[in-house]
């Protein structure tokens, strides 16, 4: 059995008796004996820790790691500069809880308001929350920060990636409001019946840049719609594509959120991953979640605090702006660490890597039998048709390696490049489509 | 400390990324300015990271009795195997048969957690507690909804329960109905009787509760909220007080939550990511969010609840984070697991019966893994305040305990030593506590003006929060 207990057996003797217990049923005593568990919990045994990393690496041993990767879908497969790991490695990041002793947590707290000013430049918001859980929550906290009494309609554009959908269903049902899907045209949200649902009871409109099907949407016409009824537009951005591409406050939206993940974490089955969210100073005191601000110290020293804590749970209760308390700060660091190794050059360069890859991919796969779905400009995912059983292909690149698109309902298939796939790589790729397509 | 900001210097930066191999394409519609990160060297970077890694209090700086937040050690080997490629380098959309080990891991959890609290079922997609908690009230809510039994809005909560118990439970639709507690810390029989009633959807408590008390009233508790026609929330944070001793199941709760970063001693991360898995009885199993996993002829397969409640976020969950609780789970066994909720236990009693001649604790009895005390006679005595003993531990080198917590105790200080603090370090910081009240009692000025040796001394939180500063500001040019 492995433990991590320090005391040893004759201490707790010790310890037990001088806080005036004979035995461990004494010091349980409170615990009624009708609710005592009389037997042994039923687990495997405890091991050593070189017996329990052996079973853990057996495991891991039996996924399958795959060394060419073309899905993305809201997981995507970037490069991790080194010194990410090693900053975010390191133990009194890693230890410390949420820094609400402010003297002895400055660097955590410098660490989370210099992540805000991160995802603001990104966005170019002029506030930003220290994280929640995901994208897909982000996207779903968002749109309570537009709704109230008098606007109780949630629009969500059907390009949005579909577990965003679901999520914010999810949350919307929890406070009984209905979610309407602005339908999809040619892979952008309509915007004719975009216009045709708008009215006064509007809250805010939910929109994905670049969208689910990788399309680039005219983001500028879908805030100034929503704005004409008196909605708020919710932009759900890929930040990679922020190092080139307009930002959602030029755009016009008033609050930008998204999926962190690709700014220096790994694909890790799903999780842990990073929902940013940034917003007008108009509304940011409705933001939900931890916020660091800058303050001084009684001699007058620069240092960072929680604030606007008046929002929270802990304050508010049962009229805080959402019940969020944990968030996913030792990954929006990772997220500081990043975006310092990358700088404005690094953030461009990798941009216009994975656009530019993606369309060579596009091309090669054109040529090699899978046309294009959609007409539209892409930034570095696609949807292609598959003339075959979507399974039969899959099955045949998977046999050499390679993760190919994510099947979609109507069978066609949803393609991602990234500045980890090399020419060659997706030259061989192409040839395997055309192996099962001749 | 200088920003990493002000430590920019045009044209520096560190060499990433290769060049393009195949033709260059940008998009059409671009940013008008590049965004102003940093332009530094991988150096700068890891100076500067490693500054304020310093200047920061974690579980291994020292000794970190917060209250409620069980801030014990977090093993190492646990983080190397969250950190296996095997796991990290896995696509969450990747077809089952490729994901076997994830799969592996999360059925594996299902099964010790559920064992744990006593539960039939369990979904590992809530992110932290207070997801787990927005989860559990879901299932809550489809289940009444699934009778048709559309008149049960209220949730009741105990007036001494975590802030985001109610705060979940308006998120979930719920009106919230405040409990007081009754004079010795735990619910109060006739005032809950007189709440439950054919509106009733259900009750949250936390047992033990966070005054660190075990209600031994739990089992006619459940029963008048059963026999109400409500169901039984658990809420996890405190279980690390009875494992393998008594589980929620037994006690007559329906739905928990459990938090993998306070129990199950995964790292908080300065704030995340945690996990906080919900679990329930079979009744309530259909109505889980994403999917579950089960063992088929051919392996793990995903299970796609039939009423699910739809999903509480992308994919499922923070799935290394599990990886790190079942290593945990796997390296204490039963017997280390329930040795565990014993040391803490113990460790908690130590102090409290140490300490308990000098401070008055808000309840003079057995604790469970936490006991709260009040500073309501030094305040009035010598006007020093929970909030001044706090800030003067921080002199000591110690994380002071979660201040004005629960709000049914004035001048509250909630003490959580854990098991992982040795008895030495518990004298170390009963020898803390006793000399702060001492100079209290001798010299009050002083320890109202404590913290005196951190590299920041009290802050103005009034001015931070009346006039935001939340990002850094440029100097103009």
């Amino acid at each position: 059995m492995g433990s991590y207990l320090s005391n040893t057996d004759a201490q707790q003797r010790q310890m037990l008796q001088e806080a005036g217990y004979r035995d461990w049923d004494h010091l349980f005593e409170e615990v009624p004996a009708q609710v005592r568990l009389d037997r042994p919990l039923d687990l495997p045994a405890g091991g050593s820790e070189l017996e329990v990393r052996r079973q853990v690496e057996a495991m891991a041993a039996k996924n399958r790691v795959f060394p060419h990767i073309f899905r993305g879908a809201g997981a995507y497969n970037h490069y991790i500069p080194s010194i990410v790991r090693q900053v975010t490695s390191k133990e009194e990041f890693v230890t410390a809880y949420t820094p609400y002793q402010a003297e002895i947590s400055q660097g955590n707290l410098q660490a989370i308001f210099e992540y805000q000013t991160m995802i603001c430049e990104l966005t170019g918001m002029d506030a930003a929350n220290a994280s929640v859980y995901d994208g897909a929550c982000a996207a779903a906290e968002a749109v309570f920060m537009c709704r109230d009494r008098r606007r109780g309609r949630v629009l969500v554009s059907g390009a949005v990636n579909p577990q965003t959908l679901e999520t914010i269903r999810t949350y919307c049902h929890g406070r009984d409001t209905a979610v309407e899907v602005v339908p999809a045209k040619e892979g952008a949200t309509d915007l004719e019946t975009l216009a045709g649902m708008l009215d006064n009871q509007v809250a805010c409109l939910v929109y994905q840049q670049p969208n689910y099907f990788g399309v680039i949407e005219d983001a500028a016409a879908l805030t100034a719609a929503v704005h004409g009824a008196g909605g708020k537009a919710i932009a759900s951005c890929n930040p990679i594509s922020l190092g080139l591409m307009e930002t959602p406050a030029q755009a016009g939206a008033d609050i930008a959120v998204g999926e962190g993940q690709p700014l220096g974490m790994p694909l890790s089955f799903g999780g842990p991953y990073l929902g940013f969210m940034a917003c007008t100073q108009e509304m940011m005191r409705k933001l939900p979640g931890r916020i660091v601000g800058q303050t001084t110290d009684s001699q007058g020293k620069r240092g960072f605090v929680l604030t606007l804590q008046a929002r929270e749970q802990h304050i508010r209760r049962e009229k805080a702006s959402s019940n969020i308390c944990s968030n996913e700060a030792l990954c929006a660091l990772t997220a500081s660490v990043y975006l310092s190794a990358m700088g404005p050059r690094g953030l461009a360069q990798a941009a216009t890597l994975c656009c530019s890859k993606a369309h060579y991919l596009q091309q090669a796969l054109a040529a090699a039998g899978l046309e294009p779905v959609y007409a539209g400009e892409f930034f570095h995912e696609f949807v292609t048709r598959c003339p075959v059983e979507p399974e039969k292909l899959l099955a045949h690149l998977e046999a050499a390696g390679y993760l190919g698109g994510l099947p979609l309902a109507d069978g066609s298939l949803l393609w991602c490049a990234t500045e980890l796939n090399t020419k060659e790589e997706m030259d061989a790729l192409a040839a395997l489509v055309k192996e099962v397509l001749c | 400390m200088e920003l990493i900001f002000e430590q920019s210097v045009a044209g520096r930066g560190c060499s990433l990324l290769p060049d393009c191999d195949v033709p260059q394409v940008a998009p059409s519609k671009l940013r008008t300015a590049p965004p102003r990160l940093p332009e530094v060297s991988e150096n700068d970077i890891s100076r500067h990271y490693t500054r304020l890694a310093a200047a920061t209090h974690g579980v291994n700086n020292g000794c970190y009795p917060l209250g409620s937040c069980t801030m014990k050690y977090n093993p190492k080997l646990n983080d190397e195997l969250a950190a296996l490629p095997g796991f990290t380098g896995v696509h969450p959309l990747q077809p089952e048969h490729t994901a076997q080990g994830c799969l592996e891991v999360l059925y594996k959890a299902q099964q010790v957690f559920c064992e744990i609290t006593g539960m039939d079922a369990m979904t590992f997609q809530p992110a932290a507690g207070a997801h787990g908690e927005f989860t559990g009230l879901l299932l809550i809510k489809a289940y009444h909804e699934s009778r048709g039994d559309t008149a049960r809005k209220k949730i009741l909560v105990p007036d001494s329960a975590h802030g985001t118990n109610p705060a979940s439970a308006t998120m979930a639709g719920f009106e919230v109905v405040n409990l007081p507690s009754g004079p010795d810390g735990l619910v109060d029989l006739e005032k809950l009787r007189a709440a439950a009633g054919p509106d009733t959807a259900g009750l949250m408590l936390t047992n033990p509760n966070t005054v660190g008390l075990f209600d031994p009233q739990i089992l006619e508790i459940t029963q008048i909220v059963h026999d109400a026609g409500g169901l039984c929330y658990y809420d996890g944070a405190n279980l690390n007080a009875v494992m393998g001793v008594a589980r929620p199941g037994d006690m007559g709760f329906d739905v928990v939550h459990l938090n993998l970063h306070k129990t199950f001693s995964t790292p908080h991360g300065g704030g995340g990511p945690g996990s906080g898995p919900a679990g329930c009885k079979a009744f309530l199993a259909p109505f889980l969010p994403g999917q579950t996993v089960e063992e088929g002829p051919e392996g793990y397969r995903w299970h796609q609840p039939e009423q699910s409640i739809g999903r509480v976020r992308a994919f499922h969950g923070n799935f290394l984070v599990v990886v790190k609780a079942l290593a945990y789970v796997l390296s204490l066994g039963p017997e280390g697991i329930l040795a565990a909720s014993r040391g803490a236990v113990l460790n908690a009693n130590y102090l409290r019966k140490k300490l308990s001649g000098v401070y008055k604790m808000a309840f003079d009895r057995t604790c469970m893994h936490e006991f709260v005390m009040t500073l309501e006679p030094e305040k009035a005595d010598v006007h020093v305040t929970a909030m001044d003993v706090a800030k003067a531990l921080l002199d000591y080198g110690i994380h002071p305990p979660t201040m004005y917590f629960p709000l049914i105790v004035h001048e509250a200080l909630m003490v959580e030593p854990t098991e992982t603090e040795s008895k030495e370090s518990l004298d170390e910081l009963l020898h803390a506590f006793l000399e702060i009240h001492q100079r209290a009692l001798a010299d009050p000025e002083d320890i109202r003006s404590c913290p005196h040796t951190t590299q920041v001394l009290r802050l103005d939180e009034v001015t931070a929060a009346r006039h935001p500063v939340v990002h850094y500001q440029w100097p103009q040019a």
